[in-house]
């Protein structure tokens, strides 16, 4: 399961996407909103995604976690909009038969994602604002995978 | 022809919208398209931003057709 949402992350939705009988480890990440950047007081952050690609750069990643580890199932879901301090702007959940993989794509999945999937965020605290420019995407990034 | 123009982040901001329609002469590049926007929109940043058509990454000399979905995207920073 990969999405673009607006409402809450769910969880418990995420588990179930990547339950599975032959699973002996499911592990989860959720990247949530933090109260300080850079020595700033955050108010909120505001996320944007073009999801007709971000849900394809998504898979991508699934496909590259598939090539590198034997894992059984992945899930990824990034929300959008405004997100106040402490609420989940992406969840990721991985099964496999054994932990070390599980833990291994996951940590990858979250990397991967804040290099290639055309998502943004704009940090708004007292007096300012300011939309974070990470990785200049396109072709060569993606197609390089991390090591 | 016609192309749609999608906006995002600090574009959007900068455009006041997320997507535009224009026209656009035969043979007009991605990097043609963008100095026009910036033309119209002086708030867009002097950068040359990554493009894709019809969600598909291209060069900025990338030539339009009727009817491309051409989207100019910042550098990304979700997470």
């Amino acid at each position: 399961m990969f999405k673009i949402v607006e409402e809450p992350i769910s969880m418990e939705e995420l588990i179930r996407a990547v339950e599975d009988p032959g699973a002996g480890a499911i592990v989860t990440f959720l990247g949530v909103v933090r109260d300080n950047n850079l020595g700033r007081k955050v108010h909120y952050l505001e996320y944007d995604a073009y999801p007709e690609m971000a849900v394809p750069a998504m898979e991508r990643i699934a496909e590259e976690i598939r090539r590198r580890w034997d894992v059984i199932h992945i899930a990824i879901i990034h929300r959008v909009g405004r997100l106040e301090i402490g609420e989940a702007s992406v969840g990721i959940a991985v099964s496999a038969a054994h932990r070390a993989e599980a833990f291994a794509a996951c940590h990858y999945a979250i990397d991967r994602l804040k290099e290639t999937v055309p998502i943004w965020k704009k940090e708004v605290w007292e007096g300012g604002e300011y939309w974070i420019e990470g990785t200049a995407v396109g072709p060569e990034v993606v197609s390089r995978r991390l090591t | 022809m016609k192309i749609s123009i999608k906006l995002f982040a600090l574009y959007r901001e900068a455009v006041g919208q997320r997507e535009l329609t224009w026209t656009v002469a035969e043979g007009t590049t991605v990097a043609d398209l963008w100095q026009a926007l910036r033309d119209a929109y002086p708030d867009l940043p002097n950068v040359a931003p990554t493009a894709a058509i019809n969600a598909e990454y291209v060069s900025p000399t990338a030539v339009l057709r009727d009817g491309d979905e051409v989207a100019f995207l910042p550098p990304v920073s979700g997470g």
